[in-house]
C-alpha cells in the first residue's frame, strides 16, 4: 500500500521518502486506534521500503507531535473490569505497540522524527525508535508517568540508556519534567533545532542528502550504533504490568480524567 | 543583568504579543490563565517562548502553583 488515509494516521512515499502523518485529534494520544493503524503501517512497511531509503515521521496537529498514551482510554477501558483482566489487557496493549515501535527501530531504512510542540510520555517513545529527532524550537519534551505511579511503557526506558547518559536519564525520568529543544540538543537526544514550523521541511532536506548515499552502507552503519535493547524492552512490560496492578495507579489515572487542573501535566 | 522589572516587562510584552492581547489590559498581579485565556497546553507554549527568550531552563514543577506574571518573573530572574 504505498498511500494510506486513515483515520489517525496517513502515509505516502514521494521521492523515495516514506511520510507518515499523524491526524488524530487533539494530539495523536496513542490508544487502540492509533496502534491498529501503525500495525498496518508495519506490515506495510515491507513493501514500502523497496522503494524508499528514508521515513520521516510527523505530526499535522497544532498542539504537537504526539501526548502519549489514550489515559482516557486506559482508564474508561479498566472499569468494570476485574484486576487480572485490566492487567491482561494493558499487558497485551504493551506487547503489540512494543512489537510495532520494535519493528519501526530497526527498519531498514534511516528514520526521522520532525516533531514541535507537546511531545510526552509515548509521543516521546514514538519519537525515541527514529534514528534522529529533529524539533521545532516550540517542542516539549516530557516522561510524566511517574504521576500516575507507572514508568513510560512504551520502551521509554531501554531506549533512553541506550542514547543518553544514565543522569540524564535519572533527572528526566524520576522529576517527571518537561523540558524544551534546546535542553534536548544539549544532552544529545536531538540532532536538529529548528525555528517554528520548521521541522518537516528540515527534515525533507535531510531525507534528500540521506539518499545520496549507498543503501546497504547506510544499514549497516545503522545496525552497528543502534542496537535494539530487546531484554530490558521485555523487563520493561513486566515492570509497568507490575505497576499497573496497584490501586494508586487507578486513582492517578482517576485524578487526571477528572482533573480541572489548569496544570493538569505537571507531576 | 537584567532588572526584576525589566524581565517583568518583557514578560508581559511576550504574552500580549503571542496571544494577541492588547499590552495596557495586562498588568503583573493578573492570573494569566484567566487574562490571557489558556489552557494547560498554552501555558507550556508560554513556558517555552519563555526559556527561548530568555535563555534560561525552569523546571516546570517550579511552576507549580504560579498563575500570576509577577511570581512567574520571579522565577524566571533567580535563573537568569
Amino acid at each position: 500500500m504505498k498511500q494510506y488515509q486513515g483515520q489517525a494516521l496517513s502515509w505516502d512515499v514521494k521521492a523515495g521518502v516514506i511520510e507518515l502523518a499523524l491526524h488524530r485529534e487533539p494530539c495523536n494520544e496513542i490508544g487502540t486506534l492509533v496502534l491498529g493503524e501503525l500495525e498496518k503501517f508495519v506490515e506495510a512497511l515491507d513493501v514500502l521500503q523497496r522503494e524508499a531509503h528514508a521515513l520521516i515521521l510527523y505530526s499535522v496537529q497544532n498542539p504537537g507531535f504526539c501526548a502519549g498514551a489514550d489515559l482516557r482510554e486506559l482508564y474508561y477501558g479498566m472499569q468494570g473490569l476485574e484486576k487480572p483482566a485490566a492487567i491482561a489487557g494493558v499487558r497485551d496493549f504493551l506487547e503489540r505497540i512494543h512489537r510495532v515501535l520494535n519493528l519501526m527501530d530497526a527498519a531498514p531504512l534511516t528514520t526521522i522524527a520532525a516533531v514541535h510542540g507537546v511531545t510526552f510520555g509515548g509521543g516521546f517513545e514514538l519519537a525515541l525508535v527514529c534514528d534522529m529527532i529533529i524539533a521545532d524550537k516550540m517542542t516539549r519534551f516530557c516522561f510524566p508517568e511517574l504521576r500516575l505511579g507507572l514508568v513510560p511503557g512504551f520502551g521509554g526506558i531501554p531506549r533512553l540508556k541506550r542514547d543518553l547518559g544514565n543522569a540524564v536519564v535519572r533527572d528526566l525520568l524520576l522529576t517527571g519534567r518537561s523540558f524544551n529543544a534546546t535542553k534536548a540538543q544539549q544532552i544529545g537526544l536531538v540532532s536538529q533545532v529548528v525555528g517554528e514550523g520548521e521541522a518537516l521541511r528540515v527534515a525533507r532536506a535531510t531525507a534528500a542528502q540521506l539518499g545520496k548515499f549507498d543503501q546497504e552502507t547506510a544499514l549497516a552503519a545503522k545496525k552497528f550504533i543502534k542496537p535494539i535493547p530487546y531484554d530490558e524492552l521485555k523487563q520493561e512490560i513486566d515492570l509497568f504490568c507490575e505497576l499497573f496492578a496497584r490501586p494508586a495507579v487507578e486513582a492517578g489515572l482517576k485524578k487526571f480524567v477528572e482533573s480541572t487542573d489548569a496544570h493538569p501535566y505537571l507531576p | 543583568m537584567k532588572t526584576a522589572d525589566q524581565t517583568l516587562e518583557e514578560i508581559l510584552g511576550l504574552a500580549a504579543t503571542h496571544f494577541k492581547v492588547p499590552r495596557e489590559k495586562l498588568s503583573a498581579d493578573d492570573d494569566f490563565f484567566k487574562t490571557l485565556n489558556i489552557d494547560s497546553l498554552q501555558a507550556l507554549d508560554l513556558l517555552t517562548r519563555l526559556e527561548n527568550h530568555f535563555k534560561v531552563e525552569l523546571p516546570d514543577y517550579e511552576l507549580q502553583g504560579v498563575s500570576d506574571f509577577r511570581t512567574l518573573a520571579g522565577r524566571i530572574q533567580s535563573r537568569l
